[in-house]
């Protein structure tokens, strides 16, 4: 018998060969995030930490603690500005996720059809906007308006990184908490309607403490967004050369601001405190991180043996 | 209409959409008896379970038509919904404890009602747990998930977040169909028992358990109900055809 087969075509024998290069492919292409994220540690991490050792190093201890940063005195304190970063997103978050949260219900559970079709529209493409037109919408109305009710001569201020940020947070609060509430089982809901439990009743006895992890989650994630946020907050803190703000009207000077603005024309020392303001803001960033990943991994285990 | 009818139901039709799923529907439901309501896949024994309490009206595009009176008031025109459902508890197909603690399970209804005080909570949670025959079983782990315990115990945890509301009826939508066969007759059993105080309607694919447990027994098929009579005679001396062939498993 001499019949030809498919298995002695070329292609057929060639084919585990072709399945391993193909398995090289997609890991390199896996690779390159991993990468990325390896060599940005390594590279602002290793310029960061420089300043702090050698001969003419600067005092870390001056560094986090200090109220004021003025390259011409070679004074870099960042105190001041972690202040400002946490204060600030604290306040996007104590207006963005009650607002974010209602939103996501309201679409969820109230809205009719039809205005579900112009909120979703809308959010995503609130969440499509560059930052830098949060910026100049927060200079061109946010700050003139304060400057008006101020007590304060600039409308520049830590209640304008805070407007500007609420914006900017809210379609990841209200899309995020928007997929954890409607994954929640319909059957929860039917229970709580059969207890004799009003729609509003069902929404905030069942459904939003069914849904709290994920809206945690959404929660810090909005931080992480918050906190790195750069170019708008830039254009509307006034990044004052010192002082800790002590009220909304105070101007401010976030760490990202701080790395945007000087490291175009800094060097030396100067550059490598920069990078070192960096620093401080990744190990934020990862904190927040973490602590996602601690919650998202609950989500999934939700209900096993607590 | 009887003196002891708990729930009396009069030409009721139901829509969903341009598809009628009930048609006509005549019924007196006894009060403290348990009354199956069996039937092929798709006959409306669970939709008219649902209308009972007005879980119906959380469906779109329902329209209703006829009349339900429970003690002689109408639920449609004399009742509101909330109202409604304090008195007509229900008990679902998948046993649906919220994922909370077993005691916030149980306490969830009585909390919505407006009971704050921990010791009244306490003890309706005590109550119920043990009316349900669960009680020694969850004693002591109130505190944890009742996610955590099997499905039978779920679903007699869900019958005692049901009567801590105290209604007077309970209705069952299939109760044990997702439950092993123990679990199932601890159900079986339990029902049989708490009919002595509450009014239990029934809606079951198992004709074994219908004939097991139940007063009366009321057949539907394509929306209609075809006899309704005593579990006694629809099982021995069925009237129609359409039961006979229907209990003896030639269709459904």
């Amino acid at each position: 018998m001499n019949k030809t087969s498919i298995k002695d075509s070329i292609a057929f024998k060639n084919r585990e060969g072709n399945e391993k290069i193909f398995k090289y492919i997609f890991l390199s292409a896996a690779l390159i995030s991993v990468i990325s994220v390896i060599a940005i540690i390594v590279f602002v991490f290793g310029k960061g930490i420089r300043p702090f050792f050698g001969d003419d190093a600067y005092s870390f201890t001056n560094f986090i603690t200090g109220l004021r940063w003025a390259p011409s005195d070679n004074e870099f304190g960042i105190f001041y500005m972690i202040a400002g970063s946490l204060l600030s997103t604290l306040g996007a978050i104590v207006l963005g996720v009650p607002v974010g949260l209602l939103t996501a219900v309201y679409i969820a559970e109230l809205a009719p059809k039809k205005i579900e079709a112009i909120l979703r529209p809308a959010i995503e493409l609130l969440a499509g906007i560059p930052s830098v037109i949060f910026g100049v919408f927060g200079l061109g109305i946010i700050v003139p308006i304060i400057k008006d009710i101020s007590p304060q001569q600039s409308g520049q201020s830590m209640l304008a990184v805070i407007l500007v940020l609420t914006m900017m947070i809210l379609p990841t609060i209200i899309s995020l908490s928007l997929s954890s509430i409607r994954a929640i089982p319909k059957s929860y809901k039917d229970a709580s309607y059969g207890l004799g439990a009003s729609k509003i009743q069902t929404i905030f006895k069942c459904i939003l403490p069914a849904a709290k992890s994920g809206i945690l989650a959404a929660v810090v994630l909005g931080i992480g967004r918050a906190i790195g946020e750069t170019t708008a907050v830039m254009m509307v803190a006034g990044n004052n050369s010192g002082g800790i703000p002590l009220s909304i009207w105070d101007k401010t000077r976030p760490l990202t601001s701080n790395v945007a603005m000087e490291m175009g024309y800094a060097s030396g020392q100067h550059q490598e405190l920069l990078f070192s303001t960096g620093v401080v803001l990744f190990i934020f960033i990862m904190v927040i991180n973490y602590v996602l990943i601690k919650i998202t991994s609950k989500v999934g285990s939700e209900g096993e043996k607590r | 209409m009887n003196n002891n009818s708990k729930f009396s139901v009069e030409d009721l039709d139901l829509f969903y959409g341009d598809f009628q799923a009930l048609k006509k529907i005549n019924m007196e439901i006894q009060e403290k008896e348990i009354t199956a309501l069996i039937g092929p896949s798709g006959c409306g024994k669970s939709t008219f379970l649902k209308t009972l309490n007005r879980m119906n009206d959380l469906v779109e595009g329902v329209t209703i038509k006829g009349k339900i009176s429970l003690d002689g008031k109408d639920i449609f025109k004399e009742m509101d919904a909330i109202s409604l459902r304090t008195r007509v508890g229900m008990v679902f197909q998948q046993p649906n404890p919220f994922p909370m603690s077993i005691y916030d399970n149980v306490a969830y209804g009585p909390r919505i009602h407006g009971i704050t005080k921990k010791s009244v909570l306490d003890e309706i949670v005590e109550r119920s747990l043990r009316q349900a025959a669960i009680w020694d079983e969850v004693k002591d782990k109130l505190k944890k998930s009742a996610l955590a315990i099997s499905g039978g115990q779920q679903q007699r945890l869900c019958i005692a977040r049901t009567l801590a509301i105290e209604p007077e009826v309970i209705l069952m939508d299939e109760p044990t169909s997702a439950l092993d066969p123990i679990s199932t007759l601890k159900i079986e059993d339990l029902a049989v028992e708490l009919k002595k105080d509450y009014t239990i309607i029934m809606v079951t694919h198992n004709m074994q358990q219908a004939a097991r447990i139940s007063d009366k027994t009321a057949f539907f098929l394509v929306g209609e109900v075809v006899e309704f009579d005593s579990t006694e005679n629809i099982f021995n001396n069925p009237k129609d055809i359409r039961t006979e062939e229907y209990i003896t498993g030639r269709f459904g």
